[in-house]
């Protein structure tokens, strides 16, 4: 556990996609798939990232879309960056044989140790892969070697097959039986990932996102309801969706004013 | 023995009371707080006149004896805040609504439209370390402090007005005392303790606004300090906090004079069930000392 940010350097990047990039840090951090890192650019800002890469050299993976990320892409390898955690609760793989797992766009991040874990313990894995173009599609040469049911979908139908993630789920779901249903993605994904699953009867777990400020569940920011993202997250199981009416509808902004998701979404671009 | 006590006119299942700026960001999560974690009370994040993003990140920062925090006062601005405060209506459990404000107009703009939500008692925010126009800089003068505490207890009446206060005043029993011939209902100390960190591979301040507040065991002494010469100074009751987890923290405060303790940073080091873990502490040693009544160790470290 590293508590304050200790500034390492940056090992190797390696470009996935055309706007995202893993960066391989010279850290030692363990952390359960779905935990994540605070990670800090003095005189910029300090954000969560979920961890791509655990043990001896951490990984973090970055779209380069705000003033952080943006100012993180610009980094070369042997620059420095500040890291503490992990943090977060991460996903609970106890007892599980028969696994599902939906990813959207960068949520395939979260994911990627979780499908790995899987596959070291010989657990029966289906992947759907989800992102609006198949050069978008995150981790489909990772994710593929972790099973040999990777169902990709793309919007414009470049890769795989064309539509959405949820209703490759709702086809998988109706021919196969699974145990247990894990999920990362955008929110209105996510949430109709739930109800598909809510209406099989299936449970499910799923990695959210808000505005988070302390990481370790004291000062409130990442509010979800009577749950903090930071410390009883970021990965919800079904008991806790099933009464938790913000999810999917409405997230606290910096300020802690509470907005729809389309607003919050659009003060995070 | 009950924990039970009346604090200002607040009846209290027991002395714990959540601090303000920690877990009170929405109306779900102060209930459970309340009911899960146990707290006697609940103080919400302070409201202030206006939308406030509050300082970029880093903000929290986990130190070897406490915290170190520089959120800055972020606030959805009371006219922001309909459907918490819809919430909260139905609530079960004694609510503290914190405010702020850059001048005296702004502290009775806010308090005026917070009273009209009745919640149980008003903490006034006279001691923010954390920006250069709010809290602190009333809270460090006497006459700064009256004059808040007077205006907004004329726009609130009848509920309790309770006065937060900064250990970075030079004479806090002076500021005490003000408050309360400023008719001040209780006092709230302390709040956090000005200080900085520094990563020295950075060469940096760690804290995006470099200076913040440390709250936790580091500073108990301070806070027992404050507590002790403030009991000798005012007859209001005391609402007393600084790096309580334990039980037996909480008996230091409530012997230095406190009436009711605040958990802010606690929670982090012992979770959400810290308010119940401490009322739990503090019933075992009030047998093991054969103790009739909190009334009756309240203050004795004064002899």
């Amino acid at each position: 556990m590293t508590k304050l940010p200790k500034m390492v350097s940056i090992k190797r990047i390696v470009q996935e996609t055309p706007n995202i990039k893993t960066y391989y840090l010279e850290h030692k951090m363990n952390a359960k798939p779905g935990q994540f890192a605070m990670l800090w650019l003095p005189d910029i800002d300090e954000k969560p990232f979920t961890l791509t890469a655990k043990g001896k050299e951490c990984a973090v993976t970055v779209q380069c879309k705000g003033k952080f990320t943006k100012a993180m892409c610009d980094l070369k390898e042997g620059g420095k960056i500040g890291i503490r955690g992990p943090y977060g609760n991460g996903f609970s793989t106890e007892e599980v044989k028969k696994v599902c797992i939906i990813a959207g766009g960068c949520g395939a991040a979260p994911v990627l140790l979780l499908a790995e874990q899987f596959k070291k313990k010989g657990i029966d894995l289906s992947v759907i892969l989800g992102a609006k173009t198949g050069k978008e599609c995150l981790f489909k040469e990772r994710l593929g070697k972790t099973t040999k049911n990777l169902y990709i979908t793309t919007d414009d139908g470049s890769l795989g097959e064309k539509g959405y993630a949820t209703s490759m789920l709702e086809k998988l779901l109706a021919k196969q039986k699974f145990d247990i249903v894990f999920g990362c993605g955008p929110e209105p994904m996510m949430k109709k990932a739930f109800e598909i699953c809510e209406r099989k009867g299936i449970e499910c777990q799923l990695n959210l996102e808000r505005y988070m400020r302390c990481g370790f569940g004291v000062c409130g920011a990442c509010a979800l309801g009577k749950w903090l993202v930071c410390k009883d997250g970021p990965v919800f199981k079904s008991e806790q969706l099933r009464e938790m009416p913000e999810f999917g509808e409405k997230a606290l902004l910096k300020s802690g004013k509470e907005v729809s998701l389309k607003e919050f979404a659009e003060w995070r671009q | 023995m009950s924990l039970e006590i009346d604090f200002a006119g607040l009846k209290l299942k027991n002395p714990t009371v959540l601090a303000s700026g920690v877990l009170g960001t929405s109306a779900a999560l102060m209930k459970r707080v309340f009911e899960e974690g146990g707290a006697g009370a609940i103080t919400m994040k302070s409201i202030g006149p206006e939308e406030r993003a509050g300082h970029a990140n880093p903000s929290v920062l986990e130190l070897e004896h406490g915290l170190l925090n520089a959120v800055g006062l972020p606030s959805p601005g009371y006219k922001n805040m309909e459907e918490e405060w819809n919430e909260l209506e139905e609530r079960k459990f004694p609510l503290i609504a914190s405010i702020y404000g850059a001048s005296v107009e702004e502290f009775v703009e806010v308090s005026k439209f917070v009273a009209e939500k009745k919640p149980d008692a008003i903490e006034v925010n006279i001691s923010c370390p954390n920006t250069q126009e709010h809290g602190q800089i009333f809270g460090v003068n006497e006459t700064a402090s009256a004059e808040v505490v007077s205006s907004v207890k004329k726009e609130i009446g009848k509920i309790p007005l309770i006065a937060k206060l900064t250990p970075q005043a030079p004479n806090i029993a002076a500021i005490a005392s003000a408050c309360e011939k400023a008719e001040a209902n209780a006092i709230c100390a302390i709040n956090t303790v000005a200080g900085m960190a520094i990563d020295i591979d950075a060469r940096k301040p760690i804290l995006c606004n470099k200076f913040g507040g440390i709250s936790g065991p580091a500073i108990k002494p301070v806070g027992i300090k404050c507590v002790y010469q403030i009991f000798k100074a005012v007859k209001i009751p005391i609402l007393g906090m600084g790096g309580i987890s334990s039980g037996r923290d909480a008996i230091e405060y409530i012997q230095a004079g406190a009436t009711a303790v605040g958990i802010g940073s606690g929670v982090y080091y012992q979770g959400i069930g810290v308010f119940e873990k401490v009322c739990r502490e503090m019933k075992e040693w009030i047998k093991e000392n054969e103790v009739k009544s909190l009334e009756e160790i309240r203050g004795c470290a004064h002899g």
